[in-house]
């Protein structure tokens, strides 16, 4: 504490620091409460210094572990994920971390270590081109090449993470730059004339919807994570009752709007609702805000939306009319944009033929799946833990069917609970990313629902949350197979299964005692009601093994190459 | 296929060419020719790009990717403007006492200098817009082209934007 009160005396007096002092006197002015790293030897200067700076640093067993929980961290806070990485093997364990931010628009600041400026471009022992391997997959990278500049660019960093469209930035900090001194000023003014994010909408454009809209039969919005990055989930709320419009959500828009609200139609896309697929079809206006038109959400781009009029609402002007044509463009903040059309208070559409249509399809083609004596239904488990927890747990996952039966059958009422790696569709990303939200939320309920795969890609997280204590339920849902890439090999490759099914998985639960970790099995419904109950009634990090119906699919389907309207499996 | 081209200005960062190019790598776009150099604002580059697209709907995706670099201060895809479009190339032509005076008069039109004569070649320079260098060096080629290095394209829009049609027409490389 004492080496703390001397820093602060330092910095008040604008005195010269070194670079591993700025970057923590930086953190602290940016009011981070945690950071996520692993140490080694270009990072040595700085951990050095973190030692004795009060600045809480989780130690994961693994930086790509360290990046997950970062974005799991900011996603629950809505605060920037802030990650160090050594040089070399430790900044390229986070490239599939900087991908995922960057494909999911979350916010990190991300430090990585390199070698001596002196050194640099020689292949130096742990030296990687960082920056070189980085750029495509972050929103902006730095490399320090003079320590003047230090305080400026994690400024800037944390100013370009957090506004706009979020993304994560990099920071190259040479091992010569941390000890390097210069004077620390963190109040300067941030100057980037090549970045000035639209944040207010065009009015003309906004009129324009709200003429659209007072025209439509068939209205519908399609509400993407924009909506929870803006905060805008109360406006999305209000404007869909004030115009009487359904909403559809993206995989990760969920919990922008409450599941059980009757204007709600489900998830759209390759596993989307029948209600909402049909509905993204026949629509005559389709309002997407804040979602990007992925590909696992339109299908076959030549059949989506065929008879509406596209109006999109995105932060990032290069996402309108990137995949799908758009007639009503409106560059800006999704809640600012709503404020404006709640405003605007237009002239409701008659849609009462439309919502009848809706409700019909609703009713005829509800999600489904058959629930047999004996066996435990992956669809079941998670409607069980829905009940368990009422629906308000943080939920992390990983990629795959699991993945998908959460985003069908947990259905979130509240914004700001689901972490999921949707872009790029990380295996692994789970576990790590619940011990972040966790973090961000200690009263929180926080369950990490992985697969048998995924959860061996970053299992050594066991035992940051162990060591941390963090009350985290583990769910594996273990179907002893790479779920989804065998369901593919079923259905598109002649059930020729090629290394997806893996029998031989070890014990789950004795892997977490050796974690020191509670660790409880259920292989049928009657033990999952009592392992869950029991889980959930410790405060302390239960891991659960799920044996579920190995065989299960996941249904209704948009195969590749199709479009919506052409799904199976929407009826038995 | 249509060629478009587009201008801008950026820092002059490290790595910033790196960026652009990357970004043109990544979205899969085909540059035909890019020139950079510095403008008149200290610390600012402009860089020129030639890119064949399918569409407008790929020209405008360059643009406004280009735009969300930091780096970049401006992008505008010039293709449609009034512009000034320039490039310059070096030809080192095969001569023989015989031919020498024949490509003398041969250049003249096309106002190219010869800035390098050797006993048995020579170098041309010319400047201009692309297709009159393509129509340079092919009355060059019967007399055998040692080398020929072009800088690539560079251009901003003239001051003034009226007769844009048909400026536009003349530039069809």
């Amino acid at each position: 504490m004492a080496a703390n009160m001397k820093v602060k005396e330092r910095v008040a007096k604008k005195q010269t620091l070194c670079g591993a002092l700025m970057l923590i006197e930086a953190l602290k002015a940016e009011n981070v409460k945690v950071i996520f790293g692993y140490p080694g030897g270009a990072v040595l200067p700085i951990y050095d210094k973190l030692y004795e700076s009060g600045v809480f640093h989780v130690l994961t067993r693994h930086e790509q572990g360290a990046i997950h929980a970062a974005e799991g961290y900011a996603r629950i806070s809505g605060k920037p994920g802030v990650v160090i990485a050594t040089s070399g093997p430790g900044a390229t364990n986070i490239v599939t971390g900087l991908t995922d931010a960057m494909m999911d628009s979350i916010p990190l600041v991300v430090f990585t270590g390199q070698v001596a400026s002196n050194v640099i471009g020689s292949d130096a022992f742990q030296e990687a081109d960082v920056l070189g391997i980085t750029m495509p997959i972050t929103k902006h990278s730095y490399q320090v090449r003079d320590i003047h500049e230090l305080p400026k660019i994690i400024k800037e960093a944390f100013h370009i993470a957090t506004t706009g469209r979020p993304g994560p930035v990099l920071i190259d900090i040479p091992k010569d730059m941390a000890v390097a001194e210069a004077e620390f000023d963190y109040e300067q003014d941030i100057q980037l004339p090549g970045y000035q994010p639209t944040t207010k909408p065009n009015h003309l454009q906004i009129r324009k919807l709200v003429e659209a809209v007072s025209q439509a039969k068939r209205p519908v919005i399609l509400a993407g994570a924009g909506v929870l990055h803006a905060n805008a989930h109360e406006q999305l709320k209000q404007y869909a009752e004030q115009q009487n419009i359904p909403v559809i959500h993206t995989l990760l828009g969920l919990g922008g709007f409450p599941a059980d609200h009757p204007l709600f139609l489900g998830m759209a896309g390759m596993h989307g609702t029948y209600t909402a697929n049909m509905a993204l079809y026949e629509c005559d206006l389709l309002i997407n805000v804040g979602a990007r038109f992925d590909d696992r959400v339109t299908g076959n781009l030549a059949h989506f939306a065929p008879k509406a009029t596209v109006a999109h609402i995105d932060i990032d002007p290069a996402e309108i009319g990137k995949n799908v044509p758009t007639k009503i463009p409106i560059v800006g903040d999704a809640k600012e944009a709503l404020i404006q059309l709640i405003e605007q208070n237009g002239k409701r559409p008659d849609v009462s033929e439309w919502l009848n249509k809706l409700n019909e399809w609703k009713r005829e083609y509800p999600l489904m799946y058959k629930r047999e004596p004996g066996v435990l239904k992956p669809q079941r488990l998670i409607e069980m833990i829905h009940e368990y927890t009422n629906g308000e747990a943080v939920v992390t996952t990983d990629v795959g069917q699991h993945q998908m039966w959460v985003a069908q059958y947990y259905k979130f009422k509240q914004p700001h609970r689901w972490v999921t790696s949707g872009g790029l569709g990380t295996m692994g990303f789970g576990l790590p990313a619940a011990i972040g939200a966790q973090l961000a939320q200690p009263e929180a309920t926080v369950v990490a629902i992985v697969g048998d795969g995924g959860f061996q890609m970053t299992l050594q997280e066991l035992s940051v949350i162990q060591e941390l204590n963090l009350p985290i339920k583990i769910v594996i849902v273990n179907n002893q197979a790479l779920g989804m890439v065998r369901q593919w090999q079923e259905i598109f490759y002649e059930k020729r299964y090629s290394h997806s099914l893996i029998p031989n998985q070890p014990d789950f639960v004795r892997l977490a005692e050796a974690y020191g970790m509670k660790a409880m099995r259920a292989t049928t419904e009657e033990e999952a009601e009592y392992v869950l109950k029991e889980a959930f009634a410790t405060n302390a990090p239960v891991l659960l093994d799920f044996h579920v119906h190995p065989g299960e699919n996941v249904y209704p389907m948009v195969a590749p190459g199709k479009g919506l309207h052409e799904m199976v499996g929407v009826k038995w | 296929m249509v060629k478009r081209i587009i201008t801008m200005t950026v820092n002059n960062r490290p790595g910033v060419l790196n960026r652009i190019t990357g970004l043109f790598t990544k979205r899969h776009y085909n540059i035909e020719s890019i020139t950079v150099g510095h403008t008149e604002t200290e610390g600012v580059s402009r860089m020129t790009f030639v890119v064949n697209v399918d569409d407008e709907r790929i020209a405008e995706q360059i643009t406004k990717q280009l735009n969300k670099q930091i780096d970049v201060l401006k992008v505008v895809d010039i293709t449609d403007q009034a512009i000034i479009v320039r490039e310059l190339a070096l030809i080192k032509v095969a001569v023989t006492s015989a031919t020498r005076g024949e490509i003398y008069t041969l250049i003249e039109p096309f106002r190219a200098a010869i800035v390098d004569v050797a006993r048995d070649s020579l170098v041309v320079q010319v400047t201009g817009e692309p297709e009159k260098i393509d129509a340079l060096i092919d009355l060059l080629k019967p007399y055998g082209l040692k080398e020929v290095a072009r800088t690539g394209t560079t251009a901003f829009p003239r001051g003034s934007q009226r007769a844009s049609s048909t400026n536009k027409s003349l530039f069809i490389i």
